[in-house]
């Protein structure tokens, strides 16, 4: 029981080598799709080609036939034992939404929707038998633009679900007046129109695709008295509550583990069809099944995310000084309201006001339904909306006051000494130094030597102008309150659980419920409890993500598993210590009020006398000679339920070069300062950074889900979705400041979303920044070179893109989801 | 079926295959070799990288019987025996080049025979030679480190590079 001596003095803030990374760099994994069972049986899905259509006949008699194919599966075949696909956040009482059965036997909604199912003993066989498979397709008309669906009724337009008889799903409003947090937005609009000044822009968030790296896989063994589902997924106490309660398995009976998980960025933050699926077929069959997706099918039918018009009205005094925002979203669900659904736009409601001093404020948002893929969560989740609407619109109020972009954020945000500081949309920030960050970031960046080369290349007319663009974003994470979720209609609570064993042998096993799929939990977590308890960092092992070892949990998305996760690690381990601390009194017969705890050691307060935890744990393990009435364990656990959420903040400021006789992007430089609160481990918190600006980033440049007319996916694969390379890529300036969290106890804030929440506004803004002199103030997201070619050449915001997505198609018009950002009202957003 | 006969991570391997068995599917289906993943179905992803005959290939875009013959090296089998790690999976740990991990294989596979070809490469030499190889955790950032630590570039593997 040594180990204490050979501790650093402190592992929280070490750079530790992650425990994970053995395993992962030496292919010892074990990814669902890597799992094989005796008798294992496959899967091969039918997929609709056509966005919405009715199902006039399955016939499945000759992929019946086709070699070792073991049985071909209809909706009409599963009936209710496939279940339900869940809506867990009803925005609204009456919200309208369509039953999301996992296999539909009479009507598709989207192209890439499951028809049919094939089982066979092998995955070729099943996708071949799978091509055999003859359905009669009657087309219906589809609800594919996003403005075009918000508008059409029963009597005009195309419905996405004739059935419902609307396409609007929910309506969700915030106003500041009404809530008694703010003003009238209305008359500070008119205010403004009459002595001041009024930005009014609209906005497209266009739609993404998560694309995490390990394509979706799922297998099931019924075999044993509980049912056991292995899934790549971010959320399996999720998925086994769900399944419990929509296919009649006693919760009891069901054990859901998600092994190894490739990524997941909210892509996996769902309870899918092809779960549901496996989960049916398995038990009517009774042997393992398998089902293991292609990429193409995982970019057709995983959720996308983003997809929103925002119309935006910003209100402010001459000098810039704010007075009110307005906000009309109108948010593409898809063809279904996925797990979260309505409830990622309204994530965003809170955010729009950022870290400014908003007087007044009125979030406006309507949902709607199309024929397109479902959306959900993807990294930041509502946030990554907000904070580009905010952060360009401060950009534009810059412009139009006549000074530079830091300053005017600078005349408006939340001073240090005002924390904690009560928002216009209600939230109490409880910490951030924007003003230490900014500092920081701009000396980094060399923020006035760029600004004079700026000056230099727009006095000499140089074909490659330079923009610089700032994002000071903040986020809310650490998803969230009970009693807030709650409030907002949420179907399930934001506790998180976590417990710690003390092994006979001096080791711990922590048990978390949060579940990681690459953020490095084992290594951060460990160091948590080892400075905890005063152990080894590598004697201390993390289990997670299977739901009969971590029976109680919540998962990992929002930004939660440290700030939620970790806040209950940290007091079940302090529980450890209170319960060790009679037992180390009776074994140094001593007085238990003249212990004290340090170090991994309970002394007797003025002796050298002392003993170690571990050899308290030893001790209860053998129980021989314990106090009268104390129970021989020392192990305990916590389940903690945030107070409030979590507010990271930080200041990006990005470098772009735009050669405007080509529209040619280059990114220069990226520079951030990130206050995240007390840092656990600076090398994963560095890893987090860096993927999320290129997930933000990407947003900016190059990524977009783009449907055809008849509502095809034509960038369904990885030829035509463009995810960034290495050598598309730059290497980037981090940094922190610190602000301690003062809503948990080791002051830490949450860091998976910050990089992509920051960094899509940053590199817009210096795209932006670089030609407004020639004019532009807006370019639509994707900033592709030809729409920054067209919007230099007097072409708006750059119009469609796609053409450029779907080359192999030829020339013809497509994509009505896509048209130019106008004049035109955002239908249906809004009062 | 065709018959098949190679060497496998220094193992001699013989099988039936289909004629369009690709050889990422040999290793995992027939071999048991998971350490090798597919990412895609259109050769962009590069997860499922091995070498070939000591050159880097992907694996899907090869099929089973053109490896007939060859010598075949994939992620498990580029430690040394007494399970030493070789210098680039040791750099890819030191600089957090992975963090999901699913990508890894193909990206160290992949940076190993680019710095066959080039040992001492340039930033742009690494990322232009990782092109072919996708991740969506890292943002590459730490991948050039590891790169170029494992180079011996004395690459900073700190958090902050300021």
């Amino acid at each position: 029981m040594t180990a204490i001596q050979e501790r650093p003095a402190a592992e929280i803030g070490q750079e530790r080598r992650r425990k994970e990374d053995q395993r992962l760099i030496t292919g010892r994994t074990r990814w669902t799709d890597n799992l094989t069972l005796p008798g294992m049986l496959h899967l091969a899905m039918v997929r609709s080609p056509f966005a919405h259509a009715r199902i006039v006949s399955i016939d499945v008699s000759e992929a019946r036939t086709a070699p070792n194919v073991v049985d071909v599966l209809t909706g009409a075949d599963l009936g209710e034992s496939q279940g339900v696909n869940i809506n867990a956040w009803p925005i609204t009482p009456d919200q309208v939404a369509p039953v999301h059965l996992p296999m539909p036997s009479d009507r598709v909604a989207f192209a890439g929707e499951v028809v049919a199912v094939v089982v066979a003993r092998s995955a070729a066989e099943a996708r071949d038998a799978a091509e055999l498979v003859d359905v009669d397709y009657e087309e219906l008309p589809a609800a594919l633009d996003l403005k075009e669906a918000a508008a059409a009724t029963d009597q005009e337009g195309v419905l996405a679900h004739p059935d419902l008889g609307t396409n609007r799903s929910a309506f969700w409003k915030f106003d500041s007046a009404e809530a008694g947090t703010g003003g009238d937005v209305d008359e500070a609009i008119q205010q403004a129109r009459a002595d001041g000044i009024v930005i009014e822009r609209e906005y497209r968030q266009q739609r993404l695709i998560p694309a995490f790296m390990e394509p979706r896989s799922v297998v099931v063994d019924p075999t044993g008295e509980q049912l056991t589902m292995w899934s790549a997924t971010q959320v399996p106490h999720i998925l086994r509550f769900a399944l419990a309660a929509t296919t009649g398995v006693p919760e009891s009976k069901i054990r859901v583990i998600a092994p190894d998980v490739g990524g997941g960025f909210g892509g996996k933050l769902q309870t899918t069809p092809e779960e549901w699926i496996t989960w049916a077929v398995a038990r009517r069959i009774g042997k393992p099944v398998k089902y293991t997706e292609t990429r193409s099918e995982s970019l057709v039918s995983g959720h996308h995310g983003r997809d929103q018009w925002q119309k935006l009205t910003l209100a402010a005094e001459k000098d810039g000084t704010v007075t009110g925002l307005k906000v009309e979203l109108l948010a593409d669900m898809g063809a279904y309201v996925s797990l979260v659904g309505g409830g990622v736009p309204v994530l965003g409601a809170f955010m729009f006001n950022a870290i400014y001093k908003f007087p007044s404020y009125q979030f406006n948002c309507q949902t709607v339904l199309t024929n397109k893929t479902w959306t959900d969560a993807y990294r930041g989740a509502g946030r990554p909306e907000a904070t580009f609407a905010i952060e360009r619109l401060m950009d534009e109020l810059a412009a139009e006051v006549g000074v530079d972009p830091l300053a005017i954020r600078e005349k408006n945000w939340i001073r240090h000494e005002e924390f904690p500081f009560t928002t216009v949309a209600g939230l109490e920030y409880d910490s951030g130094n924007y003003e230490a960050a900014t500092a920081r970031a701009k000396e980094l960046f060399g923020y006035d030597e760029l600004r004079a080369e700026q000056q230099a290349r727009r006095a000499s007319g140089d074909r490659v102008q330079l923009g610089i663009g700032v994002s000071t974003f903040t986020e809310m994470c650490g998803l969230a309150p009970s009693r807030v979720l709650g409030q907002l209609d949420y179907g399930a609570g934001g506790w998180e659980h976590a417990s710690v064993r003390m092994l006979a042998t001096g080791k711990v096993e922590v048990v978390t419920g949060a579940s990681a799929h690459g953020q490095g939990h084992e290594t951060a977590f460990s160091q948590i409890v080892a400075d905890r308890l005063g152990v080894a960092f590598e004697d201390v092992e993390v289990l997670h993500g299977d739901t009969q070892i971590s029976h109680k949990g919540l998962d990992t998305y929002g930004s939660r598993s440290l700030v939620v996760g970790g806040e209950a690690l940290v007091r079940a381990a302090d529980k450890v210590i209170e319960r060790a601390r009679p037992i180390a009194a009776h074994m140094l017969e001593a007085s238990v009020d003249d212990l004290e705890f340090s170090g991994g050691r309970f002394a007797v307060r003025g002796t050298d006398q002392g003993v170690a935890i571990g050899e308290v744990a030893t001790a209860v393990f053998a129980a021989h000679d314990l106090p009268d009435g104390v129970e021989p364990s020392i192990d305990s656990e916590a389940t903690y339920d945030p107070v409030n959420f979590n507010f990271p903040h930080g200041t990006h400021l990005c470098a772009m070069e735009v050669d405007t006789e080509t529209g040619e992007l280059k990114m220069r430089k990226y520079v951030c300062v990130d206050d995240i609160g007390t840092i656990i481990n600076p090398l994963i918190v560095a890893g987090q950074v860096h993927g999320g600006l290129v997930q933000g980033i990407a947003q900016a440049l190059w990524e977009e889900a783009v449907h055809d007319e008849s509502g095809t996916l034509v960038s369904g694969s990885f030829v035509d979705y463009l995810l960034p390379t290495a050598a598309d890529t730059i290497s980037f300036e981090i940094d922190h400041t610190t602000s301690p969290a003062t809503t948990n106890s080791l002051g830490t804030k949450g860091v998976g979303e910050a990089g992509t929440i920051a960094s899509t506004p940053a590199v817009v803004n210096a795209v932006v920044d670089a030609v407004r002199h020639l004019g532009v103030h807006d370019i639509q997201m994707p900033c592709t070179p030809e729409r920054v070619w067209r919007a230099v050449n007097g072409a708006g915001s750059g119009g469609s893109t796609e053409g450029a997505a779907m080359p192999h198609f030829g020339d013809q018009e497509a994509a009505g989801n896509q048209e130019q950002p106008g004049t035109a009202s955002t239908e249906g957003a809004g009062a | 079926m065709t018959k098949i006969s190679l060497t496998v991570d220094g193992s001699k391997v013989s099988d039936d295959v289909e004629p369009r068995m690709l050889l990422v599917q040999y290793l995992r289906e027939r071999l048991g070799k998971t350490g090798t993943v597919i990412g895609c179905d259109t050769s962009n992803c590069g997860a499922c990288t091995v070498h070939l005959d000591g050159t880097s290939v992907k694996s899907c875009n090869v099929l089973a019987v053109q490896a007939d013959g060859s010598e075949v090296t994939t992620i498990e089998g580029l430690a040394a025996a007494d399970g030493t790690l070789h210098p680039v999976q040791e750099a890819f740990r030191e600089c957090h080049g992975l963090q999901c991990g699913f990508c890894t294989p193909g990206m160290i596979m992949q940076s190993v025979d680019l710095l066959k070809e080039n040992p001492s490469p340039s930033e742009e030499e690494i990322r232009l030679g990782l092109e072919g190889n996708l991740c969506r955790c890292t943002g590459y950032h730490n991948i050039v480190r590891a790169v170029q630590h494992a180079a011996g570039q004395g690459a900073t593997t700190g958090a902050v590079q300021a």
